[in-house]
C-alpha cells in the first residue's frame, strides 16, 4: 500500500504510532489481530514491524555489515545463518561492496538503502517504509522499484509513503492519501488519483481550476 | 576524518595486526608471576592498580557505551565494603565467599536503585546517582553496628583466617589480579557478543535500535546493575587491602568517581583499551607527583582538560589513529 500527503499531512507520525516511537494518545493499534498499543518498540519488531526513517538512523560507529547484523540478531527472523542472510540482503541492496566500511563514510543514497536493508534484516512481516526514493536518479529509481517488487514478491506486506508518484504507483496496489491527519482517500491508484478532492489536496490546484 | 577510518578492518600483516595482542598476553603474564619478581610495596601498588583496573572498566561501560554517566559509583564501591565488612565481622563468613557474596548483594539493592535512577536523563541521571550514593553514607553512618560515623575495622581473626602471611599475601595479589583481569575479559567477551552490537548501536541511536528489536531500558538496567556488582566486587577487594572503613573513605566521590572518570577520560572513553592505559597514567602520575600536595591534583586535571582539548577520544585514540594498531579486536568482518 502506498501512502501520499502534503507535508505535514501526519505521514510520518502515522509511521512513529505504527513502529512505536510515538505513544497515541488515544484509539487502538492493531496487529494481526492484536492489540499492540501499549507495546515497546522492541517487542514490535518482534512481532513484525520493520520501518525505514525519513532521516536516516545508521550506527556511524559501526561497518555496514555491522548495522545489519545487529538487526538480524535482535529482530523477528532468528536466521540460522546471521552472517549469510546478512550478505544476501546486502546483495539485494547493492551495499555488498561497501559491506565492511563504517557507516559514517556512507552517502545520503547509501544510508537510505542502508535503512531498507536494515530494515529487512529483522525479517518483517509488515515493512514501512519512509520516503526512500528521494533524491534518486531515474535509472536509481527503477533498480529500487525492482528491489521493492522482489520485497514484496517475497511475501513482505509494504507501506511505503512517497513523493516520486510514479515510483510508488509502479509498486503498490493501493493508495491513501491522508491530509491533517485524516484520511482523505483509499483505493485502487487508478480511482483514488482520479479524484478531484486528491488532485486538489495533493498538486495543490483546485479543481476548479482544471475546469 | 582520516581515510584510515574508511577501513576499519586493517589489512596489515598478521604479524603486526597480532604484536599488541602478543604484547598484551606478555604483560598479563609478567604481572601474573609478580610475586616473584616485585616487592612487598610493589605488590601493593599493583593490586590497587588491578581494583582500580575493574573500577574504570565497569564505569567506562556504564558511561563509555551505553551512556549512563554515572558520578555515584562510589555507592556500590561503598556498599560493597560494608557488606563484606558485615559479612565476614557479623556472619563470620571466609573473606573470599565474603566478597562474592557483597557484590551480589549490592547487584540486587542496584536493582532498586535503578528504578529511581532511571527514572531521570543524562546530567539528571548524573546528579542522581550522586545523591542516591549520598544517602548511601548517611545510612551507613547511622548503623551503630557498623561502627556509626567513625568506621569498624577489619578483626584480626579474620585476616588471621586467610593464612599465613605469605599465603595471605598470595591469596590478596590473586585476588585483585583475577577481579582487575576478569573486568577487561568481561567487557571484552560482552563487546564481541551480539549485545556488544546493541550497546554500540545504543550510542549512535537509541530510536532506531529499539525498532530493531532491542529492549533498550532492559540493556541499560542490566548493564547498571551488573557493574554495581562488578564495582561492589573491587569495592570489597579495597577495605579488605585496607582493614578498615568509614562511611567517608566507603562513599567517597573523588576515590571512587572522579579518579575513575579520569583514568577512563584520559586513557580513551568508550574502548577496552583507554581504561588500561589510562590506570597505568593515573597510577604513574600518582607516584611521581604524590608528594607535591595539592599540586598533584592540580596537574592531574590539568592533564584530562588538555586530553579533552587536544583528542577527546584519549590517549588510546589518539595511538589507534597514529598507528592504526587494535589491541582487543571487537569488530565483525564479513568476508
Amino acid at each position: 500500500m502506498g501512502i501520499i500527503g502534503p507535508n505535514g499531512a501526519g505521514k510520518s507520525t502515522l509511521f512513529n504510532l505504527i513502529g512505536g516511537a510515538l505513544t497515541p494518545s488515544s484509539g487502538t493499534i492493531t496487529f494481526k489481530g492484536h492489540d499492540i498499543t501499549a507495546t515497546r518498540a522492541a517487542h514490535r519488531c518482534h512481532a513484525g514491524i520493520a520501518r525505514s526513517f525519513q532521516i536516516p538512523h545508521p550506527f556511524v560507529g559501526m561497518t555496514v555489515y555491522e548495522n545489519l547484523l545487529t538487526a538480524a540478531s535482535f529482530g523477528n527472523a532468528g536466521f540460522k545463518d546471521s552472517k549469510a542472510a546478512c550478505r544476501d540482503i546486502l546483495a539485494r541492496t547493492g551495499l555488498l561492496p561497501k559491506a565492511n566500511r563504517l557507516a559514517s563514510s556512507l552517502t545520503l543514497l547509501e544510508r537510505k538503502r542502508l535503512e531498507l536493508a536494515r530494515a529487512l534484516a529483522t525479517g518483517p512481516e509488515l515493512l514501512l517504509l519512509d520516503e526512500i526514493a528521494g533524491g534518486l536518479t531515474e535509472a536509481e529509481c527503477h533498480q529500487l522499484v525492482a528491489t521493492i517488487k522482489d520485497i514484496h514478491a517475497s511475501g513482505v506486506t509494504l507501506i511505503w509513503i512517497e513523493h516520486i508518484i510514479h515510483a510508488l504507483l509502479a509498486v503498490v496496489d493501493r493508495i491513501m492519501v491522508i491530509d491533517f491527519g485524516k484520511i482523505v482517500a483509499s483505493g485502487p491508484p487508478k480511482q483514488v488519483m482520479a479524484d478531484p478532492l486528491v488532485q486538489e489536496i495533493y498538486m495543490g490546484i483546485s479543481v476548479d481550476d482544471v475546469a | 576524518m582520516a581515510t584510515r577510518d574508511l577501513d576499519i578492518v586493517t589489512s596489515a600483516p598478521l604479524v603486526i595486526r597480532f604484536l599488541p595482542t602478543a604484547c598484551l598476553a606478555v604483560a598479563v603474564l609478567v604481572l601474573a608471576a609478580a610475586p616473584w619478581w616485585a616487592g612487598r610495596a610493589d605488590l601493593r601498588l599493583l593490586m590497587e592498580v588491578f581494583a582500580y583496573l575493574a573500577l574504570a572498566q565497569m564505569w567506562n561501560l556504564l558511561a563509555g557505551y551505553t551512556g549512563l554517566v554515572s558520578v555515584g559509583q562510589q555507592a556500590f564501591v561503598g556498599l560493597g565494603g560494608y557488606l563484606f565488612f558485615a559479612l565476614t565481622v557479623f556472619a563470620g563468613i571466609p573473606v573470599l565467599p565474603a566478597m562474592g557474596l557483597a557484590a551480589l548483594l549490592t547487584g540486587l539493592i542496584a536493582v532498586p536503585t535503578a528504578g529511581i535512577a532511571f527514572r531521570l536523563n543524562g546530567a539528571y541521571f548524573a546528579i542522581g546517582t550522586w545523591v542516591i550514593a549520598e544517602v548511601f553514607r548517611l545510612l551507613a553512618a547511622q548503623i551503630a553496628a557498623l561502627g556509626g560515623g567513625s568506621g569498624i575495622s577489619l578483626p584480626a581473626q579474620v585476616v588471621r583466617a586467610m593464612g599465613r602471611r605469605q599465603v595471605m599475601e598470595m591469596t590478596m595479589y590473586y585476588t585483585s589480579f583475577a577481579i582487575g583481569i576478569s573486568s577487561v575479559l568481561f567487557v571484552w567477551l560482552l563487546l564481541r557478543s551480539r549485545w556488544g552490537l546493541a550497546l554500540a548501536a545504543i550510542r549512535d541511536s537509541e530510536l532506531a535500535v529499539e525498532t530493531l528489536g532491542v529492549n533498550t531500558q532492559r540493556v541499560k538496567v542490566l548493564i547498571y546493575i551488573v557493574t554495581a556488582a562488578f564495582t561492589a566486587l573491587a569495592g570489597s577487594f579495597f577495605f579488605l587491602q585496607k582493614l578498615r572503613i568509614t562511611p567517608d573513605a566507603a562513599f567517597s566521590l573523588n576515590d571512587w568517581t572522579a579518579f575513575v572518570i579520569f583514568i577512563v577520560v584520559i586513557g580513551g572513553i568508550g574502548t577496552i583499551e583507554g581504561p588500561i592505559l589510562g590506570v597505568i597514567v593515573f597510577f604513574a602520575l600518582r607516584e611521581i607527583a604524590s608528594d607535591w600536595g595539592a599540586w598533584y591534583l592540580m596537574l592531574m586535571g590539568a592533564s584530562a582538560i588538555a586530553v579533552m582539548l587536544i583528542d577527546k577520544r584519549g590517549l588510546y585514540g589518539w595511538l589507534k589513529d597514529r598507528l592504526g594498531l587494535v589491541i582487543l579486536p571487537t569488530s565483525r568482518h564479513l568476508d
